[in-house]
């Protein structure tokens, strides 16, 4: 239990920095940067406490906005993301999900590729919706929504293949 | 009573989700209220430390092209220099017509810069213990940055012009016509200069200074040149595309300018605002 809190803290704090440091500076075709933060979301243990997974969401978020000087989009994103993921889950993952003996590391690739997304969409879609803060410009929203949800669908599974545990 | 706590317990969830979410969607809306200060900013002891710490690597990467430019600026300022020093001798006649109010520049250092986002700042690396305080113009050589929003002792936050709240004077350099600088947010090289009358005569590759009607920048500072124009809907004014001098994307280092003179014209402004 103590490895599992250890791990979530470490995962918390290197996944800020990164985000912040690096992933905030990339800028790609001049607009697209990947929010791959929102592992933490996906990575936080199934069968944990729900409250206090939507506050440390909430927590993290605020921290990106703090160096970003975005107000709270982001915090509104991660929040949202966290409350919707319950239902995402037994969305995804069915019947095993009930039964909270899952691990993300033992799903069917298919499924994981679907929980991912929808988590990755939703976040995204709240982001830049409250970053544009109206819907005069739809298109360009749904442009950036699509590619930097892309590009953090993609560094999402690199990382958890970089990460993953070679006794499979 | 029993139920209420009950009922709190059974939807503490929801009832936390909303709770942040209201209290996230209050910093958001407070973020775009351009005139008033943040509830935290990135200025502050912690993100500003870690700025100023990732810079310091950054910024050795750049060395050379900012060389260039200071070189480049020296040489300017060199060759007014010698100009000034010449009609120094002929007469004691001095121009005093482009900068007529008392200026102070800072140098300082930019730790934190976004071009990517619809409401972009930079930080920079000197606060109130440097003199700075809010609303002063930041520019580079080549042209202006932004104004000064957020201050802490060591760190300050300025609002870029790359940002959909930001409005500043500015003028065209062959006639006094003036107008609003904005941004729509599309291209971190390209802003919008709004409101100027349709009887201004304009072209192509005309520059853009700033207007002085401002307290903040002096007049005369370079912004950019026109790369398109066309009427609005009205037909009497002009909205007009400016290619910037100044690469935001790339500035290393900048200038803070106060406007020693600004508390008086401000008091007297207010003065006839009252009778």
């Amino acid at each position: 239990m103590n490895s599992v809190i250890f791990n979530n803290a470490l995962r918390f704090i290197v996944l800020l920095m990164l985000q912040v440091l690096l992933l905030n500076n990339i800028n790609f075709l001049g607009y697209i940067n990947p929010y791959l933060y929102v592992l933490f979301i996906l990575l936080y243990p199934f069968n944990g406490n729900q409250t206090l997974f939507i506050f440390l969401s909430f927590l993290l978020g605020w921290g990106v906005d703090i160096f970003e000087d975005s107000g709270g989009i982001n915090a509104a994103a991660c929040v949202v993301a966290a409350y919707i993921r319950p239902a995402i889950l037994r969305f995804s993952f069915g019947v095993s999900y009930d039964y909270q003996t899952i691990k993300f590391s033992s799903t069917q690739p298919g499924s994981r590729i679907s929980y991912v997304l929808i988590i990755v969409l939703v976040h995204h879609f709240v982001l830049f919706l409250l970053e544009f803060f109206n819907f005069a410009h739809l298109l360009l929203l749904l442009k950036k929504t699509v590619f930097s949800a892309a590009f953090t669908v993609i560094l999402v599974f690199l990382t958890l293949a970089l990460f993953s545990k070679k006794s499979r | 009573m029993q139920q209420i706590i009950n009922f709190l317990i059974r939807n503490k969830n929801n009832i936390l989700f909303l709770l942040l979410l209201t209290f996230s969607l209050f910093l958001t809306i407070q973020s775009h209220s351009y005139q008033k200060s943040k509830f935290i900013s990135s200025a502050n002891f912690l993100s500003g430390g870690i700025y100023s710490w990732t810079s310091n690597i950054n910024s050795y990467f750049y060395l050379e092209e900012y060389n260039l430019r200071l070189l480049e600026e020296n040489e300017r300022l060199r060759t007014r220099l010698a100009t000034y020093e010449d009609s120094l001798e002929i007469s004691t006649y001095r121009d005093t017509s482009s900068f007529d109010a008392d200026y102070i520049f800072r140098a300082s250092e930019v730790i934190n810069n976004n071009y990517a986002k619809v409401d972009n700042y930079l930080t920079i690396k000197s606060g109130s213990r440097n003199g700075i305080e809010r609303d002063m113009g930041v520019v580079t050589s080549k042209g202006i940055v932004g104004i000064v929003e957020n201050v802490s002792p060591n760190y300050s936050t300025v609002i870029s012009i790359l940002n959909s709240n930001s409005r500043i004077n500015a003028q065209l350099k062959q006639s006094n016509h003036f107008g609003t600088l904005v941004w729509n947010g599309d291209d971190p090289n390209v802003v919008q200069l709004i409101d100027v009358p349709s009887v201004a005569p304009i072209a192509e590759g005309d520059t853009i200074i700033t207007g002085g009607r401002s307290l903040i920048f002096p007049k005369g500072l370079p912004i950019g040149a026109i790369k398109n124009f066309s009427l609005d809907q009205s037909e009497s004014y002009y909205n007009i595309d400016i290619e910037l001098f100044n690469d935001m994307t790339n500035i290393g280092y900048v200038y803070i300018i106060e406007n020693t003179s600004q508390a008086e014209i401000r008091e007297l402004q207010n003065l006839s605002k009252d009778e």
